[in-house]
């Protein structure tokens, strides 16, 4: 390794593009197959800040990321109207999916619809973690609990307040259900013994990630450039190539949004 | 994990940790030195300096954060998640260890320096860096402390280093990353290089220690 290039930040500060993620985009490795050519066509360095959505939009209403990379169509566009974010463009898409253990204890696998399967496990209060972090993924199962006419409380509700990840894992020693994309649970879930139960084309669980730019941010440019690069047919080509086990992770939007958000176009 | 990246994080974490415990201990040893001098700087002065050596990591990582931030009052300088935050950030936590440990071992041979001093016919002033010079075992246990304290840090280099990869990720941020995703393989490993640092850094101060 060559020190000099490694004692390079150090000196020379706030150099590269800052962009907030949801961890799910991180921990299944997309980001780091995208950023090494986005570097190579255009000499930006692009440094990944992996937090949830609502702390990625807090962020970047700090004007302490440059771009963000999010899931909450809903939080996106307030922050759209209130000016922290500008020029969306929507990535890729895959779908939630409720985990759970094997062995079913709430039996939500003979449920016909979602919404149902969350009363079920209401009704016989077995164990369901939240992420409790607003992120994304969290604030879809509390629309979820919402759609359902639930409101779910402890002991058997229990919020961990941490990452997709560290959720599934939680999940998987508690022998609970929880809500989960479907990058983050093919990654660490599956390992971990958790089965979907619920994993259906439904747009109750359709999740869509867009990417923004911070319009207050000193590197408006490359931020543009980032996004003209998600664009393009080769970044198109990571999304959809991305797979764990043959199941690809994202499908490819190319910018056709499928749930609405607010803001332009 | 790749061997390369492995050898990068602990590289950093080593040179962030030692450059905190170095920029901790110039403004902490010669304080340490001085309360010891004053007779220990009073019941309020050593309360004040042992209440710093328990002050929680991730109140020093928010305070920080508010201050570094964009939209905070030193924003422009554009220091939040760099490593020079993580090192401020450790430096901070790193420095009433230092002063405490440096002021609790030098304290009782204060006098019996002074006397020296006197008796070789040296001045007051002389006291401080003769009690700094016999004093060379005690920086060892002090830099030992704060470095230690510095490289195990994880709630405040989080907070203010945000654990980017290839910039501020360290060896304890990314234990945290490996644990999350679930790789936990990997992240024991990180633990073992964590623990094979502290003892190579630790065993090198004794050996200094022990001259």
């Amino acid at each position: 390794m060559r020190l000099g290039a490694f004692l390079l930040p150090f000196f020379l500060l706030a150099e590269a593009l800052r962009l907030a993620t949801t961890t799910s985009v991180y921990d299944s490795g997309l980001l780091d197959q995208l950023l090494p050519p986005f570097q190579k066509a255009t000499g930006i360095r692009g440094e990944v800040l992996a937090v949830g959505t609502g702390q990625a939009l807090t962020l970047a209403a700090r004007g302490d990321v440059d771009a963000v990379l999010v899931h909450a169509p809903d939080l996106e566009a307030e922050a759209v109207r209130q000016g922290h974010l500008a020029e969306g463009f929507c990535l890729a898409q895959n779908r939630y999916l409720l985990v759970g253990p094997p062995k079913d204890p709430a039996r939500v696998r003979e449920t016909p619809t979602l919404l149902e399967a969350l009363r079920r496990i209401a009704k016989t209060q077995a164990p369901f973690v939240s992420r409790g972090d607003r992120s994304g993924t969290h604030l879809k199962e509390l629309a979820l609990w919402k759609e359902a006419g639930v409101t779910p409380a402890p002991p058997w509700y229990l919020e961990s307040g941490a990452g997709m990840g560290q959720t599934l894992v939680l999940a998987a020693e508690k022998g609970a259900y929880t809500l989960s994309d479907l990058a983050t649970y093919l990654t660490v879930g599956k390992k971990r013994g958790l089965v979907p139960l619920y994993d259906r084309d439904d747009p109750l669980v359709l999740n869509q990630y867009s990417y923004y730019v911070a319009p207050k941010s000193p590197r408006l440019g490359e931020a543009r450039r980032l996004r003209a690069f998600l664009a393009s047919p080769g970044a198109t080509q990571i999304v959809a190539g991305l797979k764990v086990e043959g199941q690809s992770l994202f499908q490819p939007l190319r910018g056709r949004c499928i749930l609405p958000v607010g803001g332009s176009r | 994990m790749e061997a390369a990246e492995l050898r990068e994080i602990a590289l950093r974490s080593l040179l962030v940790a030692g450059a905190a415990t170095l920029l901790a201990a110039l403004p902490a040893v010669p304080l340490g030195l001085w309360l010891a001098l004053r007779g220990g700087g009073g019941a309020w002065g050593r309360m004040l300096l042992y209440a710093g050596m328990a002050l929680p990591s991730v109140v020093v990582g928010l305070f920080l954060y508010l201050l570094l931030s964009r939209s905070g009052p030193l924003g422009f300088l554009g220091l939040l998640y760099t490593p020079l935050a993580m090192v401020l950030a450790e430096a901070i936590l790193a420095f009433p260890l230092i002063a405490a440990f440096v002021l609790s071992g030098t304290r009782a041979r204060v006098e019996e320096v002074r006397l020296l001093v006197r008796s070789l016919g040296g001045k007051e002033a002389q006291v401080l860096p003769t009690l700094f010079w016999e004093s060379r075992r005690t920086l060892a246990a002090a830099l030992a402390a704060g470095f230690g304290g510095a490289i195990s840090e994880v709630g405040a280099a989080t907070l203010v280093g945000g654990d980017i990869r290839h910039h501020t990720r360290v060896l304890t941020t990314a234990i945290v990353v490996e644990t999350r995703k679930g790789e936990l393989e990997a992240a024991l490993a990180l633990g073992m290089v964590l623990l094979g640092i502290a003892l190579v850094v630790t065993g090198l101060l004794v050996i200094l220690e022990r001259e």
